[in-house]
């Protein structure tokens, strides 16, 4: 039971890493970006390529694939997304459908539409056992090296929004895009960094989820409705929302799987629709936003 | 009569074309015979984006799950023909029945929230009935699909042929009658509600319009009409898959709908047309990678603006003019 704890939480910090940029540019702009897991599937493929044709070792496909998207991301901002932040919702649904379905069949044509394997090093093979019995904790070496990263990540992150001059800009720019204009914020760069920042973030997680999650063609489409499941019951103004909509999620879908594979993926979605018709700003919103 | 009332008339009357092109549309299957089953493939998706306009163009709700209730009418009908009997007119009505229930259900799940909250919740119910059909395999078939649906004559006089005329002329009857029934709808004092709804909901509320239960009855109405194209898909052809609940289907529907213009119900059957002989024109030079070339069309169509694509006299000058209309999403 503590191993499918242990697995849930995995999955869910994983999670966490993979939309918390989605969360957060979600706030800042009021975009709808359903595009974001094109980036993270990105992430992925970078990995997974350098390791296979270039034989560079896994903890330096990390930053590659985190400076990779981060650059990709920051491009596309600067061209595509940059017009559409003041257009109707339906516009920016429909525009980054499109960018989905661009990415989704470039990578089938340009990779092939297998799933792609990915050779972890010796060292984060193998898995711990502590306890017995009931309480048996199975931790995989590659799971707590997740863990590991995500909750370093997760520190990272909150100190740099709470702590640091970018940080307190972010939330100014979050809370109010005109005032925070308005007393010399440059609301362009906060977005642009923010934005490459987060792509940046889902590309890391993307490399790292893609043992885990698997990697094909179809990830954005899988795993669209997870993010925005993340992004939507954990809401938008703090990252602490999100990391407990995460973990949430992850525990509940890995503990859903295991004990009741027939009902499979209804807990999660029955969850969240039930949550979303009881707080529709998601489940933690701090008061006095916008 | 004073001014505004012939206004409200005049846009109630048939224009001079309307007939013209119901015509063309039933002539089509005997003009075209090799394009029979097309003509009703058409026919069918028109009938779905209807569907989709009264609830996105007319009331504003972006959903992403509406297929849901394309999926849930096409398999009652088909679960009705194989198990109960093979008429097909009342295989329609069951499954409009049972769309119409579902979507009354589901209409208590987007009456709060924003635009994301409602999104998120269409696509849930629509994840939810995939997984639904996929997993009451001994009722559905599961991911095989739901085969030996066996269809009677129409009204007991017009079998089914290979070549799909009678199914063309079929779904064009249906198509038809619901094109009517949705016209009246948005004409009516009933529609113009539903656009103040989506035009301002604060103040729709202000001036009293039951916001909640207007909602409600657009979203059951739309759901049944879903139903029943979902419904004349399965009758027609005579299998119900996974395909029918699938995201694509959503997506696509929504596609369509914004190719031929949002706000105007014959911008699904243009849209129709228009989507079903891009697919065809496309997939025949890359079968593989034409959602490539969907997507890109996708982008560019908003990039450029929806409302401009199709008017290219618009495209120079008064660039700047396109951000100011765009609507403030509802809160």
């Amino acid at each position: 039971m503590l191993t499918i704890l242990f697995d849930g939480v995995a999955y869910g910090m994983l999670l966490f890493i993979l939309a918390v940029g989605l969360a957060v540019t979600m706030g800042l702009m009021n975009f709808i970006n359903l595009a974001h897991g094109a980036f993270a599937m990105a992430g992925g493929y970078i990995t997974v390529l350098l390791m296979q044709r270039l034989g560079v070792p896994f903890l330096v496909c990390l930053p590659l694939a985190f400076v990779g998207t981060a650059l990709l991301g920051a491009v596309l901002e600067r061209t595509l997304y940059r017009p559409l932040y003041h257009k109707a919702h339906l516009d920016q649904v429909l525009f980054s459908i499109g960018l989905v379905f661009m990415a989704v069949a470039s990578v089938d044509y340009f990779v092939g539409s297998t799933q792609q394997i990915m050779q972890l090093p010796e060292w984060l093979k193998g898995r711990t056992e502590i306890g017995s019995g009931a309480l048996m904790l199975g931790m995989g070496h590659y799971r707590l090296f997740i863990i590991a990263v995500c909750a370093a990540l997760t520190v990272g992150l909150q100190y740099v929004l709470t702590k640091t001059r970018f940080g307190s800009r972010l939330r100014a720019s979050v809370d109010d895009q005109r005032v925070a204009a308005g007393m010399g914020i440059n609301v362009n760069i906060v977005f642009l960094s923010t934005f490459a920042f987060g792509s940046g973030l889902a590309g890391l997680g993307g490399a790292l989820g893609a043992e885990v999650l698997g990697l094909d063609p179809s990830f954005p489409l899988k795993f669209m409705i997870y993010f925005l499941i993340v992004v939507a019951v954990g809401g938008t103004s703090s990252i602490t929302g999100p990391l407990l909509a995460a973990l949430l999620l992850g525990i509940a879908d890995v503990a859903g799987k295991y004990y009741i594979p027939k009902l499979g993926a209804f807990i999660v979605y029955s969850l969240m629709i039930v949550i979303l018709i009881w707080r529709p700003q998601g489940l933690f919103v701090r008061k006095g936003g916008k | 009569m004073n001014a505004q009332t012939s206004i409200l008339l005049k846009a109630r009357r048939f224009r001079w074309w309307e007939p013209i092109f119901w015509i063309l549309a039933f002539v089509a299957p005997l003009a075209l015979p090799s394009h029979a089953l097309i003509i009703n493939e058409i026919a069918i998706v028109a009938l779905f984006a209807i569907s989709l306009d009264l609830i996105l163009g007319y009331t504003g709700i972006v959903s992403l799950g509406h297929a849901a209730f394309f999926g849930m009418g096409g398999y009652a009908a088909a679960l009705f023909a194989k198990h109960v009997m093979p008429d097909p007119v009342v295989g329609l009505a069951v499954g409009i029945a049972a769309a119409t229930v579902l979507g009354a259900v589901a209409s208590l799940t987007i009456m709060r929230g924003t635009d994301l909250t409602r999104l998120m919740v269409t696509l849930g119910v629509g994840l939810i009935m995939l997984e639904l059909a996929n997993k009451l395999d001994w009722l559905t078939g599961g991911a095989d699909g739901l085969q030996g649906v066996v269809m009677g004559p129409v009204l007991g006089k017009f079998e089914f042929d290979l070549y799909g005329r009678t199914a063309a002329w079929y779904s064009l009857t249906v198509l038809l009658v619901f094109f009517l029934i949705a016209r009246r709808v948005v004409q009516s004092p009933f529609g113009a509600t539903l656009k103040a709804i989506r035009d301002n909901r604060l103040r729709a509320m202000a001036i009293g319009i039951p916001v909640t239960a207007k909602l409600a009855q657009v979203y059951t109405l739309a759901a049944a009409l879903a139903g029943a194209a979902g419904a004349l898909l399965t009758q027609t052809t005579g299998f119900a898959s996974l395909d029918l609940f699938e995201f694509h289907r959503s997506a696509d529907v929504m596609l369509i709908l914004v190719i031929g213009g949002v706000g105007w119900l014959y911008g699904g059957i243009l849209g129709a047309v228009g989507f079903k002989l891009l697919q065809d024109v496309i997939s025949s030079v890359t079968p593989q990678y034409w959602t490539f070339w969907i997507g890109l069309f996708l982008v560019v169509l908003v990039l450029v603006g929806r409302d401009r694509l199709f008017r290219p006299w618009t495209w120079l000058g008064a660039g700047r003019k396109s951000g100011a209309t765009s609507s403030t999403g509802g809160h």
